[in-house]
């Protein structure tokens, strides 16, 4: 039994149940999950205080593949089920994770509230600019004149940016990482998790089977780290943030883009100031009922 | 046909009552007048329940809003109304000839004027001039015309004066002391120039007040105050009419009831929220109407595979698509039945009155949670958003809340070496769920089909073993769900000669129908349906073959609940009286109606004299700038549309001079015709 305990590595690899995931062999996913464990141990977060929501897609799987308790939800509506337990029970680390189609596409409209709330929840996202799951079709994040079974004659839509989004949208921290570098990608999550807030993690992951074009190697020759090309930039510069999200041409910046500490939800909700609504207490007084009733008369 | 009307006026009923029609525009205050008087009226210990028919605009438009006043309690609006309070000219052209004789009709004579040929037998006018009464006053609000209207109408239907005093003073206790002196000064003008000048056309009502108040709530407000009592911590919503105010009801009382309230982007994540949150470990609801509904309906399936608890209500309006934004229908039956692909296990309550709808919030919540699936409560507009007074006693803060097998350390049967199994399989159907959080019993919930531990059957191989075993365990907690509902009881005499079926809020409609017809000599029974969904087919069965004769009443186009009796009994009615033009019933029409099938004659669908009418505003106010009204109106076949017509008289709304006449189709309802030009005929 090791439910109760820290999640080690030992834990993610034998979980009670034993599943392996069933992505692709060589899938950017596999990146991710293992930086999501490593961040967990880093971070020391008990099995049972973690709550990991996903949606839908072949990344949404991947509550399945950790232990804690899980949320494998609709297809675009990972955020808003994460919004409900994270309120019901806010002292749980919610950790939100899915793909593009999935966050950009079905689930853009809750993406764009949940971050405007700046509730304290990371939300992890496998961004291989295709649909893997139902064998690759064009993603809102599918580049310009990329072909698909979609798009046979080359994308003609302008991919969504989701780092300008967030940004406008009123995440409190943003930044982009590769599944390629999990080490870089890990230390990211583990600041998103410690961040108070709503914490949005890009992560470009390749998908083998079905997008040929935004490869490992593509990412590669492409990808800098503004640690180590900017190291004096203010992650609070929200000008400077959004400078930085635009660049995606011949170089692409990965890292902790803005960062910025405001109240979140769960700070300004004055129900939640008396701790857990799970640990409140049920029904009504004698008093406030009558007072309830005699204000009507 | 009059001796008939009055003989049905005349209920087998001692209490005495009186109904008020208040008449005028959306942003006239009708509501805040109609709630004053409810108020005033209350504290005697009078009963009231309202219906208020009003449009979907904010200013302007007809909003007619009916206050039956009584002794006893009533279990609707009634279908006739003694004293019309008209706010502008519309409502005397609309309501006037409705008032009952030895009626009255009271107006501010400023800006409205009362032609005597629109007048029933007997019915008085007090025109008041709200400019000249209060002249010494200074520059008043417009609005407080209904304050001197209010004033008047208690003189006339011998309600004193002093209790309007006091609740005055209580509403308006932050405005400050000169706006209630105000006040009661305009409604003090009223009352005494209506006892000096108009007395003659005083209602003497004999009352028996009891001076005992009563809660004075609406269904939704009932439903809200349930919630609470029953438990509820958590409720998201997004706006929309009839549903909104639940939410202005639980936002306006989150912090000292203790209730989390969000309101979210869409009903797509209003549903995802109350799963999650449910799934967390509160009692979690969300209510909205049809359309936000439809939206949810993928996420309600998600709740039953979860089995996960939630709540859903819906109250009801006018479909289908937006429809009809502020008109009541009990149009979603089939919807909730249908909700969501797939087999799951899913609840549909009704609840049969505002009474019940505070009951039935806790019911819903315990069974969700009990059984862990999903609850549906169909309210509907009529119910949900109109106020009347709750018998005291009726309600309790202590409620029953039962939170089944919801757990925080692991049952002992499964500590060692498998650990903890969410969807354990049961004879119950129902497997221990834990308050997330708990150690030990971490788990994946999935929207895909799972096994036992909660891991997906359906990517590398899906397994059709498990999924059928999966698939029965859920299916089975229905059977546990029926056993705890009570079945259905046949109200009134075993032998009767026609049985009328109803669900949810038509119960007290139907009701005094049964009374209408036992003065018209006819023995009428009930049968009513507060759960719908597990249904109790053998029991309901077992009632049916005993009655005589069966007719299902329904708010709906097609029956939508006498299908879904057969689907579940095998049990055809022998009629149906369905209502889908917006307006709830009132008693008389289901009387009339049963009576008509009772002697055999068939249903008559052409457009009535007053339909006519109807459609006649209408084409006033979109072609012809609201400056006509309806006249004159016959029949005629010699035409040549190839069916009867309607030909109203349109006239000047000023001078009454004669305009044009417009040609109505009898059967179609077609507007064939505008012709400003043929005034012979």
């Amino acid at each position: 039994m090791s439910t109760a305990n820290t999640i080690t590595e030992k834990t993610f690899k034998t979980r009670v149940v034993e599943v392996s995931p069933d992505w692709c062999p060589g899938c950017g996913d596999f990146g991710v999950l293992s930086s999501l464990k490593k961040a967990t141990l880093e971070k020391e977060i008990k099995s049972h205080e973690m709550l990991v929501v996903s949606g839908i897609g072949c990344s949404s799987n991947l509550p399945g593949y950790v232990n804690a308790y899980g949320i494998h939800s609709l297809h675009g509506r990972s955020l808003p089920t994460a919004t409900g337990a994270k309120l019901a029970n806010h002292n749980l680390k919610v950790v939100v994770t899915g793909g593009d189609g999935d966050g950009f596409g079905i689930g853009v409209g809750h993406f764009i509230h949940a971050m405007r709330r700046n509730l304290d929840l990371t939300y992890v996202v496998m961004d291989n600019e295709i649909y893997g799951l139902t064998t690759g079709q064009a993603s809102p994040t599918t580049m310009k004149d990329h072909k698909t079974k979609t798009t046979p004659r080359g994308n003609v839509e302008q991919p969504i940016n989701p780092l300008m989004l967030a940004l406008v949208s009123g995440a409190t921290f943003v930044a982009r990482a590769f599944s390629g570098q999990p080490a870089h990608l890990s230390s990211l999550i583990e600041q998103g998790i410690a961040h108070k807030g709503f914490a949005f993690i890009d992560v470009f992951s390749p998908c083998v089977t079905y997008n040929k074009l935004n490869t490992y190697a593509w990412f590669k020759e492409r990808i800098y780290k503004l640690e180590d090309e900017a190291p004096d930039r203010d992650p609070a510069d929200f000008s400077d943030a959004m400078s930085t999200a635009m660049e995606f041409d011949d170089r692409i910046p990965i890292g902790l883009v803005y960062k910025v500490e405001k109240p979140t939800y769960e700070d300004t909700e004055p129900v939640l100031l008396n701790g857990p609504l799970i640990k409140q207490p049920l029904g009504i007084k004698k008093e406030l009922f009558d007072q309830l009733l005699l204000e009507t008369m | 046909m009059e001796n008939k009307q009055k003989k049905l006026n005349n209920l087998p009923n001692n209490s005495h009552e009186i109904t008020i029609g208040f008449g005028g525009a959306a942003g006239d205050g009708l509501d805040k007048s109609g709630n004053l008087l409810a108020r005033v009226i209350n504290r005697h210990g009078l009963h009231a329940i309202s219906y208020n028919s009003y449009q979907s605009l904010i200013r302007g438009g007809h909003t007619f809003l009916k206050l039956r006043i009584s002794e006893r309690k009533e279990m609707c609006y009634g279908d006739h109304f003694k004293v019309l309070l008209a706010m502008n000219q519309d409502s005397i052209e609309r309501h006037a000839p409705a008032v009952e004789p030895g009626g009255v009709i009271i107006f501010n004579s400023d800006k409205v004027t009362c032609d005597s040929s629109l007048l029933q037998e007997n019915v008085q006018i007090v025109p008041l001039s709200f400019r000249k009464l209060t002249s010494d006053m200074g520059k008043l609000i417009p609005i407080m015309q209904n304050t001197m209207i209010l004033g008047s109408l208690l003189y006339l239907v011998n309600i004193d004066f002093k209790t309007l005093e006091q609740v005055l003073g209580d509403i308006f206790a932050q405005k400050g002391q000169e706006i209630i002196d105000q006040n009661t000064s305009v409604a003090r003008i009223g009352y005494q120039t209506t006892q000096e000048h108009f007395a003659s056309a005083k209602i003497n009502i004999d009352w028996n007040f009891t001076h005992i108040s009563k809660p004075f709530y609406s269904g939704n407000s009932a439903m809200a105050l349930g919630a609470v009592a029953a438990g509820l911590k958590f409720y998201a919503a997004y706006p929309m009419s009839p549903a909104t105010n639940i939410l202005h009801w639980l936002v306006t009382n989150s912090e000292r009831c203790g209730v989390l309230v969000k309101q979210a982007e869409d009903e797509i994540a209003v549903i995802n929220l109350a799963i999650g949150a449910g799934y967390a470990g509160v009692r979690s609801m969300c209510a909205t109407s049809g359309g936000g509904f439809a939206l949810m309906t993928e996420a309600i399936g998600e709740a039953g595979m979860f089995e996960t608890p939630v709540v859903i209500i819906n109250v009801q309006r006018g479909g289908p698509s937006t429809g009809l934004p502020t008109k009541t229908e009990q149009g979603d039956l089939n919807q909730a039945i249908g909700a969501s692909q797939g087999d799951f296990p899913k609840v549909i309550l009704a609840p049969k009155s505002t009474t019940d709808c505070y009951h039935i919030v806790g019911e819903a919540l315990n069974i969700a949670e009990q059984y862990q699936l999903p609850v549906i409560i169909l309210s509907d507009l009529l119910m949900g958003e109109n106020f009347e007074t709750i018998e005291p006693g009726s309600w309790s803060h202590e409620v029953n809340i039962n939170r089944g097998d919801l757990i925080e350390q692991i049952p002992q049967s499964m500590k060692g070496k498998d650990g903890f199994k969410r969807y354990t399989f049961t004879s119950s159907g129902i497997s221990p769920r834990p308050l997330i959080g708990s150690e030990g019993m971490a788990y994946v919930t999935a929207s895909d089909d799972h096994d036992e531990d909660g891991v997906i059957i359906s990517d590398e191989f899906t397994n059709t073993a498990i999924r059928r075993k999966i698939n029965e365990k859920r299916m089975r907690k229905l059977e546990g769900v029926l056993n705890e509902l009570e079945p259905p009881q046949l109200e009134g005499s075993e032998d009767s000669e026609v049985t009328l079926i109803g669900w949810g809020s038509t119960w007290g409609v139907i009701h005094e129908a049964i009374e209408q017809l036992e003065v018209e000599g006819i023995n009428a029974n009930q049968l009513h349906f507060r759960y719908l969904l597990p249904f109790h087919s053998k029991e309901s069965l077992q009632i049916l073959n005993k009655c005589k004769k069966t007719i299902v009443v329904e708010l709906n186009a097609t029956g939508q609940f006498a299908r879904h009796l057969k689907a579940e009994t095998g049990f055809s009615s022998t009629d149906v009286i369905l209502k889908y033009d917006g307006e709830p019933f009132e008693p008389r029409m289901i009387t009339q109606r049963v009576i008509a099938i009772l002697k055999g004659e068939p249903l008559d669908l052409n457009v009535t004299q007053s339909e006519a009418r109807e459609m006649a505003y209408h084409y006033i106010r979109v072609h012809l700038k609201d400056k006509l009204r309806p006249s004159n109106i016959i029949q005629t076949s010699q035409n040549g549309y190839g069916e009867p017509v309607w030909v109203l008289d349109l006239i000047e709304r000023n001078n009454g001079e004669l305009k044009g006449k417009l040609t109505i189709g009898v059967e179609t309802g077609s507007t064939h015709k505008w012709d400003p030009s043929n005034l012979e005929q």
